[in-house]
């Protein structure tokens, strides 16, 4: 299951409106292994493309860095679909290259960048093996301790 | 010589769970081929065919490798790299 603060997922939704027709992308941070995702960083989509993203090799050193710095690790990684379903493809399934992140499909094909839903979707992808998960979005984390 | 090489997550099961190893070499082959010496099967997924693989990153001293000449990029001893997947992915 996937447990988000309602500001964060309105922050994700945003950001795929925004970047609509592009795919956007990016990760919610938290403390390693703690499984809260807490800091939601927005990345570019270097591919800049409808039907493609990916980190710039050097935004993606930075923010590993950063990461490894504050003790974090990547408990969400986002992206979105501009024309299809927010569910994993192939390409999604390939390249998914963090076994411990929840990884959140937002598709953006029925409104685009206006006004209404989108669906948002979260999954593990482990091994080549996509499991959907429930996803709780609360008013706030609950506080740590 | 000892060149720091920091592992990815997703590679750590070629290096029992650690998160940097140690190796040698001129180049960045001969480090990779280093790697594989002590860590088997690592070298698959960094290089496809005898390039580096288009969807993993390597940096020397915080560098893209694709920009110091990659496979063939001259290392020095005390130089750190860190390898990390790219994150990537798309509609189909």
């Amino acid at each position: 299951m996937l447990t988000i603060s309602r500001a964060t997922y309105d922050a994700i939704v945003a950001h795929a409106k925004r970047d609509h027709p592009d795919e956007a992308c990016g990760i919610v941070a938290g403390p390693e292994g703690s499984d809260r995702p807490e800091r939601l960083i927005e990345m570019v989509n270097a591919a800049g493309s409808p039907t493609f993203y990916e980190f710039d090799s050097t935004d993606l050193l930075h923010l590993y860095k950063e990461m490894d710095a504050r003790d974090e690790e990547p408990v969400v990684v986002y992206h979105s679909h501009t024309a299809t379903e927010a569910y994993p493809s192939v390409t999604d399934v390939k390249l998914a290259s963090e076994p411990n992140a929840h990884y959140v499909l937002v598709s953006t094909r029925e409104h685009g960048d206006a006004e209404g839903p989108v669906e948002f979707r979260s999954f593990r992808i482990v091994d080549g093996e996509i499991t959907e998960e429930e996803i709780s979005v609360v008013a706030a984390l609950s506080p740590v301790g | 010589m000892a060149i720091e090489v920091r592992i990815p997550t997703i590679l750590r099961t070629y290096t029992s769970g650690e998160k940097a190893v140690n190796g040698d070499g001129g180049t960045l082959a001969a480090l990779i081929d280093d790697l594989e010496s002590n860590h088997v099967g690592i070298k698959d997924r960094l290089i496809d065919n005898g390039d580096l693989r288009r969807f993993v990153n390597i940096y020397v001293n915080d560098e893209d490798v694709r920009f110091l000449g990659g496979l063939e990029a001259e290392l020095k001893d005390g130089d750190q790299v860190v390898v990390l997947p790219a994150v990537a992915g798309g509609a189909r």
